[in-house]
């Protein structure tokens, strides 16, 4: 499954949806990097996710680093109460930038 | 498998396939629902039972898709219980540990969210002796919610 990736200045939103889960984590990760791999600094939207296990945090998670070590910019954006919840439960949701909207997130940046 | 006192609510029986998940999540919701627990229980329930799944598939069959692996899904007095059986090599039941949550790094942290979640959560030996038994069991929490 392809995730709607879309750009806007030097960043790349990355907009995951619907069960993100043992199967369709490994493109969201994919998709996540090949982003920051190009230079991108990215937000991630997660207001259409309705569902996120442990490999999609960890997908989150690996984006973050690797951001962080390209000095590149990483955060999410419009977290749905599922994804919120299972962030809150790894103790990561004041770990990660996370803004309202992607409109906040660039101005947070500039 | 069952205790005397236990009512069978669900069984689930699929293959080690990750592409199994999400219909299994769906099954699981539909039994929680049919339960006392209120949403916010229930999405953590499910979060717990998909990621134990997730172990069996990564770390028990090991990316072997044939593996059968079977979900039970009992109500015995205020408790649900939850029986995930595997038929894979006995795993080193010492390795399944959560990892401390300051370490901000991908991985490993389905462990940490079944004991978060769960009010107990063992391996058993199997009744017949193959594979891994995980038995969790999760009190259920009265509905603060009526509308």
């Amino acid at each position: 499954m392809k995730y709607p990736v879309t750009t806007q200045g030097p960043f790349a939103i990355v907009s995951l949806t619907g069960e993100v889960d043992l199967h369709t984590s490994p493109n969201a990760r994919q998709q996540i990097l090949d982003q920051l791999n190009a230079g991108q600094s990215v937000l991630v939207d997660l207001s259409q996710v309705e569902y996120i296990d442990s490999s999609g945090i960890a997908s989150l998670v690996e984006g973050l680093r690797v951001a962080k070590g390209g000095s590149q910019r990483f955060g999410l954006v419009g977290v749905s109460k599922p994804a919120m919840q299972v962030l809150q439960l790894a103790k990561l949701d004041r770990v990660f930038p996370i803004f309202d909207s992607v409109a906040d997130g660039i101005a947070e940046a500039n | 498998m069952n205790d005397n006192s236990a009512i069978a609510l669900a069984e689930v029986r699929f293959t080690s396939r990750p592409d199994q998940l999400k219909h299994v999540r769906s099954v699981i919701r539909g039994v929680l629902e049919q339960t006392d627990c209120d949403e916010e229980s229930r999405m953590s329930i499910v979060l717990a039972l998909d990621e134990a799944c997730t172990n069996v598939i990564r770390h028990a069959y090991r990316g072997n898709e044939r593996g059968d692996i079977v979900l039970q899904i009992e109500r015995d007095e205020d408790d649900l219980v939850f029986r995930i059986r595997d038929f894979a090599e006995p795993i080193d039941r010492s390795q399944v540990r959560p990892r401390a949550l300051d370490d901000i790094k991908p991985g490993g942290l389905g462990v940490h969210f079944i004991h978060e979640i769960m009010d107990q959560a063992t391996f058993l030996d199997p009744p017949d002796g193959d594979g891994n038994l995980l038995v969790m069991r999760k009190r259920i929490p009265a509905k603060q919610d009526s509308r």
